[in-house]
Order: C-alpha cells, then structure tokens, then sequence
C-alpha cells in the first residue's frame, strides 16, 4: 500500500491495526477518508490534509479574525470559519471587568482586525484569546485571504524565501487570512502576488522553487 | 407508467433500445466540478439529456433560527426544475413532485454526510435542473454528492445513483424518459460504493419478486459506473498536476 496518496471521501486508504486521526473514519478494519486530500501514515497514525473546505477551529492556532459586533461581555469575531470567535471583555480589562464601568467598544471596535489565538473549541462557539506576544489588533498591513487548505503549503521556508526577497513581513493566520508588511510598493506587489500564487496552486511538490523562480524573476 | 400506448418501439429484435443503447448500458454521463464561483462547492452533470447544476453552501449558520439542533447539523436539499427544463414551460413554483424529490435526495445523502461535527449549522444542497430527460432525481443525486465533496464537507462515502427499471419485458439500465413514459417499471436507486448500501430506493411499477432482486443488482451496477466517473472528475479538479484554474 503506497503511503501518500489522494484520496476521496469513502476511499479506503489502509486496512489493519492503525488509528484514525483527521478525517479518517475507522469501519471495521478499513480506514477511509472522509475528505477530498492527501492520506499520511505516520506509525499507526492515519491522516488526511484536505484539499477544499473550511477552517477547522483547533486549540492553539493563530488565526487573524474580524470584529462583527460585541454585547456586555463578549466581542463576536469572524474568524473565516463555520463559527464566530468569541473573544470574552475580561481577556482584556483583566477579571474585575465590570459591563457597567468599562465600554468594549473603546478597546475594539466593529470593523477591527485582530491577531488572535484559539484558547478553547470544546465551548459552544470557539473562545479566542489575545493575550500574549504580538496578538492583539492590527493596525497596518494588506490583508490577504486565500483557501485555508493551502495555509499548510505557507512553510516557514517558504514564508522565509518571500520574506527575504522582498523585506516583507508576513503574519500567517490558520484560518487563510494573511497580513503583509512592506515598506516600498513593489516589495509588497511582490509578496502579494507569490502568497496568491501559493493560493491559486494545485497540489505540486515543486511549488517552493516555483515561488523561488518568481521571485527572482521580478527582481 | 403501466405500459401507455404508444409507437416507439422500447426494445427491437436486436436488444437494442429506442436511443440505440443494449440493455445494460447507462447514458453518456459527463461530470465538471467547481463551475459555480460563489459557492463553497459545486458540480455540474450532463446524464444523458438532463443538465443539472448542484451547488452546495456551508456549514452556515441556520435561518430561521428554530430549525437549528443543537446536537447535529441539518442537510437541506432543494430541488428544482427550471420553466424551460421540459417541453411545455413548467410553473417556476415548488411542486408537489419537487418538495417530494427534495425530501427523498435528502435522506439519501444523510448517511454519507457526518453532520455530527457541526452542531448548530445548516448544510445547503442546491438543484437546479437546467434540462430534464427522465431519472434527473438519479442524476441530480451524483450532481449533490461531487459538490459536497467539493465544499470539502465530511462524508463516510460518495453517493453514487442510477436507475434500473423495465420496459418491454425486459429489465434495462437506466431509464430514460421514454422508457419511463412508455415502459413498466423505473426503480431509482442510491448507493454508498464502499459501504454497499442503498439509501435511495424507490419504484414505480410493477415487479414480481425476483425481477426486484434482479433489477436491484442491475441499478446497483450501474451505480459503480456512475461512480468511477464521478471519482475521475474530482480527481481531474484536485489531483491534475499544474494549474488549471
């Protein structure tokens, strides 16, 4: 059995003694995919990176999100997921946080861009946290967005070659959101051009020497 | 249905059928995935002489509020045939066979779908038949299976549909509107390829015992070839190398 391979929703991708981890559903003594991607046999381990679909909110990831609205307690973010982020008043003004002395909207307002951690997805709506080094609100910078099933493709590698070739900055969200921060234009249409290209790609496993080749090209 | 009069001749002394198919031949079925931009996933089937559109939204948030679980997601499925998809204009309005059609292509695609992972939300499964030719329910089915694969939702399996039925005597693949109109039996039938199971299975006519068996085989065979196709045009968006965007 060929260890990576694309795989469909019901393919059965190994039989025997192994484990189902992300998208892989256990039938009997049949693994199978239950996504559109790439099977991975790690140990025991079955995976599958998907190709299509949405951010999946999962513990500990960065993701760049969007304030929508807030109430007493709570802002609501769009983290471009089938869920809003909740990001709760006492992450910011501390645990005496009171509704009738602080006003959230002073701290974020609707509109905002954040930079934000995932603290918790076992809730009803994934909690979210900016409390830590660099989160928190971004106030300069391209906002891109691509799928984010090719956020995995954006290797610190890769990020490194854009990075350097262009002085770029590059803060990577796991939901397919990117922020870029360039001091001259053509740095920045660089680096915006090569993170699309990234997002545009089909599965190719030259895809680093591609964007390489880009890079230089323009120079 | 019951075999109405009239001149076509359904099956000539050759075995072969009023569109020049053998008896155990499906349609030319072609498959494009991700046509529609502004959906989360789409597909587009040409089975024969029907064309569909399939387009697929979510998970998204439910509207109205109070159709929401909060233990499970909800697949909702509408199907519905434009005013020009038959000869004499159709009234754009949900039918009673449309609201009936939707109801059976949902519960049809409820087992491969693990809505369990999305409490609160709502998948949505549009069908438009842009042209119908007879078994659009079989083939609206195929069309609503590659697009949730598309929107990368999560399924135990594909849902693979095909009909099988019986015009002059004689059981036959997929059955076409004449052979519908004219014929004996039509049995529409989904099937989940890695599982063997049926979740589709309707009949209008009349079968004795063992053709139902029989016809069953035969609709479940052609399923598996519907299904290699639907396989090659997923594989052909995801899977070619290089861009084809």
């Amino acid at each position: 059995m060929n260890e990576n391979q694309f795989v469909l929703p019901g393919d059965v991708i190994v039989t025997g003694d192994y484990r189902p981890e992300q998208n892989v559903i256990l039938e009997g003594n049949r693994l199978m995919s239950t996504a559109t991607g790439f099977s991975e046999i790690k140990d025991d381990l079955v995976t599958v990176t998907p190709l299509t679909g949405l951010y999946t909110p999962k513990t500990d990831d960065l993701v760049i999100g969007k304030i929508v609205s807030h109430n007493a307690l709570s802002w609501e973010v769009d983290i471009n997921s089938y869920y809003s982020g909740i990001l709760t008043a006492s992450d910011i003004f501390g645990k005496d946080y009171s509704p009738s002395r602080d006003d959230l909207s002073l701290k974020l307002k609707t509109g905002d861009i954040i930079l934000a951690r995932i603290a918790n997805v076992n809730s009803r709506d994934p909690l979210i946290t900016i409390t830590g080094e660099n989160l928190g609100k971004i106030d300069s910078g391209e906002l891109i967005k691509i799928s984010p099933t090719k956020i995995p493709r954006l290797t610190g590698s890769v990020i490194q070659t854009i990075e350097a070739s262009t002085n770029a900055t590059i803060t990577v969200g796991q939901n397919g959101l990117i922020i870029l921060k360039c001091d001259n234009s053509t740095g920045l249409k660089k680096s915006i051009a090569s993170i699309k290209m990234i997002g545009m790609a089909q599965y190719d496993a030259n895809l680093e020497e591609k964007i390489q080749r880009f890079l230089d090209e323009n120079n | 249905m019951g075999g109405r009069e009239t001149d076509v001749v359904l099956l000539d002394e050759n075995g072969i059928r009023s569109d020049g198919r053998k008896v155990n031949e499906t349609r030319k079925v072609t498959i494009k995935v991700g046509v529609l931009k502004n959906a989360d996933g789409s597909a587009y089937i040409e089975f024969g002489g029907n064309k569909i559109l399939a387009g697929v939204f979510g998970p998204r948030d439910v509207h109205p509020k109070h159709m929401s679980n909060p233990d499970t997601g909800i697949l909702r499925v509408r199907y519905h045939m434009e005013p020009f998809s038959v000869s004499e204009r159709k009234n754009p309005a949900p039918s009673r066979r449309e609201i009936e059609i939707s109801k059976v292509l949902k519960e049809a695609l409820e087992p491969a779908v693990i809505l369990e992972k999305f409490p609160r939300t709502a998948i949505d499964v549009y069908l438009e038949v842009l042209q119908a030719d007879g078994g659009t329910r079989c083939a609206a089915l195929d069309a609503a299976s590659v697009a949730l694969a598309d929107a990368g939702i999560p399924m135990r399996d594909m849902v693979c549909s095909c009909a099988a039925g019986k015009a002059a005597d004689t059981l036959i693949l997929d059955v076409n509107n004449e052979e519908d109109q004219a014929g004996q039996a039509d049995m529409p039938i989904g099937y989940m390829p890695n599982f063997g199971k049926i979740t589709l299975l309707q009949l209008d006519g009349v079968l004795t015992t063992d053709e139902f068996k029989k016809c069953i085989e035969l609709g479940i065979e052609g399923c598996k070839q519907v299904y290699e196709i639907q396989k090659n045009a997923l594989r052909e968006k995801y899977f070619s190398s290089g861009d084809n965007n």
